[in-house]
């Protein structure tokens, strides 16, 4: 019997045709190469690297085996680019998009255990899963974001407090080597190189598969209440009241001043009950253009933020919503880095260690205002335990992200942001990073070293690098 | 194992054949999307091991992987009766079989031209033909093959590999004509440039389209349609200027 059943359905009825008999093996597929241009979510810098998109795994494997130009190129995995700076870049290296890996292996309904390849996204498993009860323990802002990629930045979601980073719900994955090895790692085998993975930015190999525990869910909504808050005080006690509440997340109007400095929205939410359903949400937009670089100004993105803030009333509201629009609020429009315009823009996110108190906050806002850079979005979010990777971005205290649309002033204003995060105890998170200097990562990331003595073991030559980890000194 | 359903209550059944091309695999989801069985053909046990799971897994469909050389010729009077045994439902075929090695490889290359011939030609027309007696009996059903718009015309580039083409259409025009009268539809996808690993390495060439994109025009034209069908569309004005292009004028063109 040859045939390669995958189905439940019983098969014993049909008789297996002497057809199906191996002749020979399949060919070994030869990767194509071709100098692409790749940019990362921030759409800045623009690189220049050697790319491949294996369609399937011996594609895959044979692309690590690639001889001549891309041997001598160091080699780095990527997913979706969803990343902001330049972890998913590797300017004169070589690439391989995993995008076309993207097959749904198997799932277990009695243990919520799903394996995939890395290339499938948040997007696809909340299609699969939520109509069968079942969704992803933690899960990015953007549903575009590929598995492979959320192992390797550790994401995080709006849960983070309660339910810890995404490394924490991956049971193992497998792990293309250096040497062409394939190596099952998990938190009890091979947990060092495991650690070094979660949150590796792609420095230790390139992921081939990853297991994941999905929760059941009782319904496919949640229960939404969205709070104004009047200052940044407000908005540490309302994070402080919602800890035991599941998702938690701020946005707040940066360039407000004075007494109503850090006023914002409070977006706290409970999986729904069972019978709770929300109305269907509304088809993602396109941006068709890249708006004009002097679009986003201070001005207009002022004008947007009061009404925005306006819009929510003062007092509590609550309502039902799909997981959809509330875990990705930004992929109701599909390209919305293009409403920077086409010098593309930079993302700041850092966490500030929770004793430090607000302080820090306030010096952050006040930069970010002074720099003089219209933050659209500026995302506010209390988070718990540490992440287990070696370089994963969360630990105990409070995470503030900024955009800034790049421009003359963006370096100097990041090297403030960048000193009064450090000076703080706080790190930047590296999913999010283009310009931080190396001396800030060595402070911000003690556990570098434990990573660099991994890569040592697996990949002595330094195959896999990254335009990020040139940058930050990690070679 | 969440998802097929045990009873084989499935109206329709979509046999793909050289199912872990892209184009292959982005019609395989629209098939499993509408309610089909699937069953995958091809030579990378690996891969349609996890395309049948992940289509299952998606669609909520029975998915299963098959393997097929379709240079054995031999083998195929008993792929096809093994194929008709599994199938629950009406037998449809999407054929998406194909080579296209360098056209300066093919010359001098020997084994490399015969093993093109055979992979996208020969073996391919023996496979389908292999069907005619299921398809005749249930009196129904689409085959749609995978032809290309390098068939209308031999360029430089890749004459070969567009000769293969050339021959597949006449062969499947003659297909269609002898299987109408069963009530069964052969059509020819004339496919322009699918965004695959087949082009990767090529340069950005225009009109190119996602295979998603390719399979939800080829998809639109099961059931109804001509027997033969540029996909996507704006290739029908394209190579009829092609065509139409002077022979002297065609000949000084490099591509």
């Amino acid at each position: 019997m040859n045939q390669i059943s995958t189905s439940d359905r019983p098969t014993a009825e049909a008789p297996a045709p002497e057809a199906l008999v191996e002749t020979a093996p399949a060919p070994a597929a030869a990767a194509g190469w071709k100098e692409v241009e790749l940019r990362s979510w921030g759409r800045v810098p623009r690189t220049r690297s050697l790319a491949a998109r294996p369609e399937r795994m011996r594609e895959l494997r044979a692309c690590l085996a690639a001889g001549g130009e891309v041997a001598l190129r160091p080699l780095l995995a990527r997913g979706a680019g969803r990343s902001y700076g330049d972890a998913c870049l590797n300017d004169g290296g070589a690439v391989i998009l995993t995008e076309r890996l993207n097959r749904i292996l198997s799932f277990d309904p009695a243990s919520g255990l799903v394996v995939v390849e890395p290339g499938v996204t948040f997007a696809d498993l909340l299609a699969t899963f939520l109509p069968r009860g079942f969704r992803v323990p933690v899960s990015p802002g953007t549903s575009f974001v590929t598995v492979g990629g959320a192992v390797a930045n550790d994401v995080h979601g709006k849960n983070q407090h309660v339910s810890g980073c995404f490394g924490d719900c991956v049971e193992w994955l497998d792990l293309l080597l250096a040497d062409g090895s394939v190596r099952r790692l998990s938190p009890s085998e091979e947990s060092e190189l495991f650690d070094a993975t979660i949150g590796g930015i792609g420095l230790t190999g390139i992921i081939l598969a990853v297991c994941l525990r999905l929760l059941p869910v009782e319904s496919p909504a949640l229960l939404v209440r969205r709070q104004r808050m009047d200052s940044l005080d407000a908005f540490l006690a309302g994070f402080r009241a919602a800890e035991q509440v599941t998702f938690s997340v701020g946005w707040i109007d940066v360039l407000a001043e004075g007494a109503a400095l850090g006023r914002g929205i409070l977006e706290t939410a409970e999986p729904a009950p069972c019978g709770v359903v929300a109305p269907p949400p509304p088809r993602p937009k396109r941006l068709p253009l890249d708006l004009p670089s002097w679009a986003l100004n201070s001005q207009s993105v002022r004008a947007f933020n009061a009404l925005y803030w306006r819009r929510a009333r003062p007092e509590a509201r609550e309502a039902v919503s799909n997981y959809a629009p509330f875990f990705y609020p930004l992929d109701a429009i599909t390209d919305w880095n293009r409403l920077y315009g086409p010098r593309g823009f930079h993302q700041f996110q850092c966490v500030v260690p929770i004793e430090a108190g607000e302080a820090p906050l306030r010096r952050l806002l006040a930069a970010a205002r002074a720099g003089g850079g219209a933050s659209f979005l500026a995302v506010l979010k209390v988070m718990g335990a540490p992440g287990r990777g070696l370089l994963s971005f969360a630990r105990p205290g409070i995470s503030l992200a900024l955009d800034f649309a790049a421009g003359t002033g963006t370096h100097a204003l990041f090297a403030t942001l960048e000193r009064i995060t450090l000076e703080a105890g706080g790190r930047i998170y590296l999913a999010k990073d283009a310009l931080m200097s190396p001396e800030s990562f060595r402070a911000m990331y003690p556990r570098a070293p434990a990573l660099q003595e991994v890569r040592e073991r697996v990949d002595p030559h330094r195959r896999f690098s990254s335009g990020m980890s040139r940058r930050l000194g990690l070679g | 194992m969440a998802g097929p359903r045990n009873e084989p209550a499935f109206r329709q059944t979509w046999l793909i054949l050289g199912a872990s091309s892209a184009a292959a695999r982005a019609f395989a989801h629209r098939a499993a999307g509408s309610g089909a069985q699937v069953l995958l053909a091809g030579r990378d046990a690996e891969d349609l091991h996890a395309q049948a799971a992940d289509l299952s897994l998606r669609h909520d469909v029975p998915a299963e992987a098959l393997r097929l050389d379709v240079r054995d010729l031999d083998s195929h009077a008993a792929f096809a009766a093994g194929c008709a045994a599994r199938s629950s439902g009406q037998l449809n075929i999407f054929a998406a079989v194909g080579a296209m090695p360098e056209q300066q490889r093919l010359d001098h290359d020997v084994a490399l031209l015969r093993d093109t011939v055979e992979t996208n030609f020969t073996g391919l027309v023996s496979v389908l033909a292999a069907f005619t007696p299921a398809l005749t009996r249930q009196r129904g059903g689409t085959m749609m093959v995978m032809g290309s718009v390098a068939g209308d015309r031999g360029r430089k580039g890749n004459y070969l590999y567009g000769a293969t083409k050339a021959a597949l259409h006449a062969w499947l025009q003659g297909h269609a004509a002898r299987l109408s009268a069963s009530g069964v539809r052969v059509v020819c996808l004339k496919a322009g440039v699918i965004d695959t690993a087949m082009t990767w390495a090529l340069p950005r060439l225009p009109f190119t389209v996602s295979p998603q994109a390719f399979a939800r025009a080829a998809w639109k034209l099961v059931g109804r349609g001509p027997q033969g069908a540029y996909v996507p569309r704006i290739w029908q004005p394209i190579m009829l200027i092609i065509r139409l292009l002077p022979t002297p004028v065609f000949n000084r063109m490099n591509f």
